[in-house]
């Protein structure tokens, strides 16, 4: 991929982005930061690279260090973000029969 | 040895999806009820993007061998490197696990400070190794070795193999974001732990200090293009790791909320440099969706709280406290007992809690869910106003009241229920102080005047539960609601209060 190329999918996710996150509820801004970090850890893509390529003992330690780092992240923020999605419920109803009628 | 330019498609496209997984995981959060599909794409897309890199890039090399013997060139997969990768991905994630499962929920805006900090180190590390191997990520060209000074890179034959110029500027940005977001968030987590104080550490100088230091940090990533020697890259490192730290000292606890939106853009800018020195559409992707993620968190709370972004980053707001006039501290109020309150709400027809950063200090929450409880069974309307700078963190509030088990369609945040103080029998604010404080919409001279607050003094009796009437909030300024005719004030510690107050329900 060219840089031009790179740069356009930049600038549209940018956009998607704005639009995305104001639709957010603010009542869900706690879990959206969360599980933002979760996601910034796609960074363990750069991580595992380096981890694996020969050439380099140190690239490669500081690789490994940054795919553990970064595993912190992945499992810690999308485990935390679901631990506070379960806990958001809707006021009970007064005749909660069955909800398979969808 | 441009490798990008060989990626096979499916890799592009396994990547594009992965991109494609995160915005979903955003997009989910809209609505409670979507939000755990959202979380589960997200979990999906991260998958699907470790595995494809690990397919793609399997440690290991063509077996020497010497030409006489006629052997294939054999590929020997480099078992060892992948233990320690799988041991550095097992480690990594039972760490994240166990804080993840075992963090309080009051606590959480430490975790996401810390979480951001790996984030910034893992993107700096990430930078260093592409530095030290810039082969490994097809991030080379080869130049005739005559031709410029080597800058100390290796050269074979006629030519000598340097790193892109265009390279070295999305590395030189990602590595300075990613050592701003690591030692910024540090710094973050530090002031929100409690191990170091909430007050503004104001240095003499400090904003000639950080503009300069910006100011090199920038003209070293220029001159990184010219020159790719080791010194300029880690110069470049060490002034953005002091920065982080000079940047977030100056600013105060209550103005948290801003700086952790901050940290979470500035997490996802790192990322994206990053994508862009490997030319990879899900960082990119997901760099840009927390980039601005990040960027309109801090933009709602700024405005939240009537600043400027600038003002809240240039710090020092609430250094003065309590300097506020000792004759203020001696006008009458009234002051009345749990049995009162307990007694006021069960007359009423509806009650507003309204909760601030004290509920969270005090884990007053499930005690609060309780008598909400027990004013519901007396058929009282019970509902719940957050301010969105309440708390913490974006979100904090919501978040508490829910690991209570109170129903989100019973909290509301400020525009949808200011109107209805008027018609309301009973503010009940717990905790929370320069949010409702009605000098903001009507001092000029006050520091928060301007600042979008609850109408909480409209309501027909105000009870205000505070530890003692001393204290002043983070702004520093008095409220002028502590002394009204139709406030009352509940002084005690917020969990001890409710909890006695639940009492007299009975």
């Amino acid at each position: 991929m060219d840089f031009i190329s790179i740069l356009s999918i930049f600038v549209l996710a940018c956009f998607v982005g704005y639009y995305v996150v104001w639709s957010v509820t603010p009542a869900l801004h706690t879990p959206l930061m969360s599980v933002t970090n979760a996601i910034s850890s796609v960074i363990v893509v750069g991580a595992l690279i380096a981890a694996a390529a020969a050439g380099s003992a140190s690239s490669k330690w500081l690789g490994l260090l940054a795919v553990a780092l970064a595993s912190v992240n992945i499992f810690g923020g999308f485990a935390v973000t679901a631990r506070m999605l379960a806990m958001y419920k809707k006021k009970e109803r007064p005749a909660p029969q069955g909800d398979s009628h969808a | 040895m441009h490798e990008a330019a060989a990626t096979p498609a499916w890799v592009l496209l396994a990547y594009l999806v992965a991109g494609v997984c995160f915005i979903l995981a955003l997009r989910g959060l809209s609505n409670p009820e979507s939000s755990r599909r959202g979380n589960r794409a997200g979990m999906i897309g991260m998958a699907i993007a470790v595995v494809t890199t690990l397919i793609t890039h399997v440690p290991g090399g063509l077996a020497q061998c010497t030409p006489p013997y006629g052997c294939q060139s054999a590929w020997i997969t480099d078992w060892e490197t992948i233990a320690e990768i799988m041991g550095a991905i097992l480690i990594g994630g039972g760490i994240g696990l166990v804080t993840a499962r075992k963090i309080q929920m009051t606590a959480m805006p430490q975790l996401v400070a810390a979480f951001h900090s790996l984030v910034g180190m893992a993107a700096v590390l990430v930078g260093a190794a592409a530095f030290l191997n810039p082969e490994a990520f097809g991030i080379t060209q080869l130049i005739p070795s005559g031709f410029l000074h080597l800058q100390g890179r290796e050269a074979y034959g006629g030519v000598a193999s340097i790193i892109n110029p265009v390279s070295r500027v999305e590395m030189g940005l990602g590595v300075a974001i990613g050592a701003i977001t690591f030692s910024g968030s540090v710094i973050a987590f530090l002031k929100l732990n409690g191990n170091m104080s909430g007050k503004p550490i104001l240095l003499p100088l400090r904003h000639v200090i950080n503009l300069a230091t910006l100011a090199a940090i920038l003209g070293l990533i220029a001159y990184f293009t010219m020159d790719q020697s080791p010194w300029v890259f880690f110069t470049v490192m060490g002034l953005s790791f002091a920065i982080g730290f000079l940047l977030i000292i100056p600013i105060g606890g209550a103005d948290m909320p801003v700086v952790i939106s901050m940290l979470n853009s500035y997490s996802g800018w790192a990322a994206a440099a990053m994508g862009f020195t490997l030319h990879n559409s899900a960082m990119i992707i997901t760099g840009a969706l927390v980039g601005s993620s990040g960027a309109i968190l801090s933009y709602i709370m700024c405005r939240a709280m009537n600043r400027s972004f600038i003002s809240v980053i240039a710090g020092g707001f609430g250094g003065a406290t309590s300097s506020g006039d000792a004759a203020a501290i001696d006008r009458p109020y009234k002051r009345g007992s749990a049995e009162d309150a307990a007694f006021l709400m069960k007359q009423a027809d509806q009650v507003i809690i309204v909760p601030g950063y004290g509920m969270a200090v005090s884990q007053a929450q499930h005690a609060l869910k309780e008598m909400g409880d027990k004013l519901k069974a007396e058929g009282v309307r019970v509902k719940y106003a957050i301010h969105p700078v309440a708390g913490r963190m974006p979100g904090h509030m919501n978040v508490l009241l829910a690991e209570a088990n109170v129903p989100y369609d019973e909290v509301f945040e400020l525009e949808d229920i200011n109107s209805e103080f008027a018609q309301t029998d009973v503010a009940f604010v717990i905790g929370a102080n320069d949010v409702t404080n009605p000098a903001a919409k009507t001092d000029k001279s006050s520091p928060i005047y301007g600042m979008p607050v609850l109408d909480v003094e409209k309501a027909r009796t105000v009870l205000f539960v505070k530890r003692s009437m001393g204290g002043v909030g983070y702004a520093g300024v008095d409220n002028e609601l502590f002394y009204r005719d139709n406030t009352m004030m509940l002084l005690a510690d917020a969990k001890k209060m409710v909890e006695e107050i639940v009492k007299s329900l009975g």
